[in-house]
């Protein structure tokens, strides 16, 4: 099968994935402000947790866990949308 | 932009329930049947590249990080009801999965950054591309300024939302979500030219698909 120009993409946001321990770990614009206001131990825990802060868990290698959670949401948030947008596609088109 | 559980109150969180699935249902009738060929697989791409982007944090002033959203682009690329599919696919597998943005308040995220963001951002591209003419460079200058006002207007509307649950007031939350969200969106808009200049020197078409 040829490789269509969504595939190219999809591949593009996989290495974008890859890169995803290089992230920097400061908090956020809101964190930020909610530090700094003295409002951040508002936050609740979450109800529960699959995987909390972008890090796979049970794997050690931290570099690893993360490289892996990207991955597994690029690719999950890709199958839902996609799934998603043929769900809603003009009728009668491939 | 993320809020977690608690840093709005219960009716605020439960308001943007309402709001984002009353846009969300909006959005899937106003869609139907009118994705073609080429957008179906422009979402899913499209929704994986936000994700993977906005889990790359560049440092900021001040020991802070952002990262950006993409609600623009999205909007800007099918139009503001296929970007807020977009979005709200992202978020909530966010929230779901990476437990990233509260689980009630997954409402007023998809409110700021899906809606409020995407819309903000489609319409000053629509505005600036019209009074730039059409030109090449004008449609790249709007998509930048798009993606920093789509990121300043969630801020906003976050800022109150803050303050209306009583957690900071409002003359606290407004300057300080402002002022950090300002410098996030200037990085917003130099992405969202970036790719939009990427697929004008390579894919055309995929600009000129039909805005939903």
């Amino acid at each position: 099968m040829k490789p269509k120009w969504w595939h190219c993409a999809l591949i593009f946001a996989l290495l974008l994935a890859l890169l995803s321990p290089l992230a920097s770990t400061s908090p956020d614009g809101l964190e930020r402000v909610a530090e700094d206001n003295g409002f951040i131990e508002k936050a609740h825990d979450a109800l529960f947790n699959l995987i909390p802060d972008y890090v796979f868990p049970g794997i050690e290698h931290e570099i690893l866990a993360t490289i892996l959670a990207a991955i597994i949401g690029t690719l999950l948030i890709f199958g839902i949308t996609y799934g998603l947008a043929r769900l809603l596609k003009v009728k009668g088109e491939a | 932009m993320h809020i977690p559980d608690g840093f709005v109150s219960a009716p605020v969180a439960a308001a943007g329930c309402v709001v984002a699935a009353g846009c969300i249902a909006y959005a899937v009738k106003t869609t139907n049947k009118k994705l073609g060929e080429k957008e179906v697989p422009l979402m899913g791409v499209l929704a994986a590249f936000i994700f993977a982007a906005q889990m790359l944090n560049f440092p900021i002033a001040g020991g802070t990080s952002g990262h950006f959203l993409g609600a623009a682009l999205a909007a800007i690329l099918l139009g503001p009801w296929a970007g807020l599919l977009i979005m709200t696919c992202v978020l909530a597998v966010q929230c779901l999965i990476f437990q990233d943005g509260g689980l009630f308040a997954l409402g007023v995220n998809i409110v700021n950054m899906g809606i409020v963001g995407g819309f903000v951002g489609y319409y000053a591209h629509r505005g600036g591309t019209f009074l730039s003419g059409g030109r090449k460079r004008g449609i790249l200058i709007s998509g930048g300024l798009a993606g920093c006002l789509s990121i300043v207007a969630a801020s906003v509307v976050c800022a109150v939302e803050l303050a209306v649950s009583g957690t900071v007031p409002l003359g606290v939350a407004l300057p300080a979500m402002v002022g950090i969200h300002t410098l996030i969106g200037i990085a917003e808009g130099v992405i969202t030219a970036a790719v939009l200049a990427v697929l004008m020197a390579t894919r055309t078409d995929l600009l000129g698909l039909k805005k939903v």
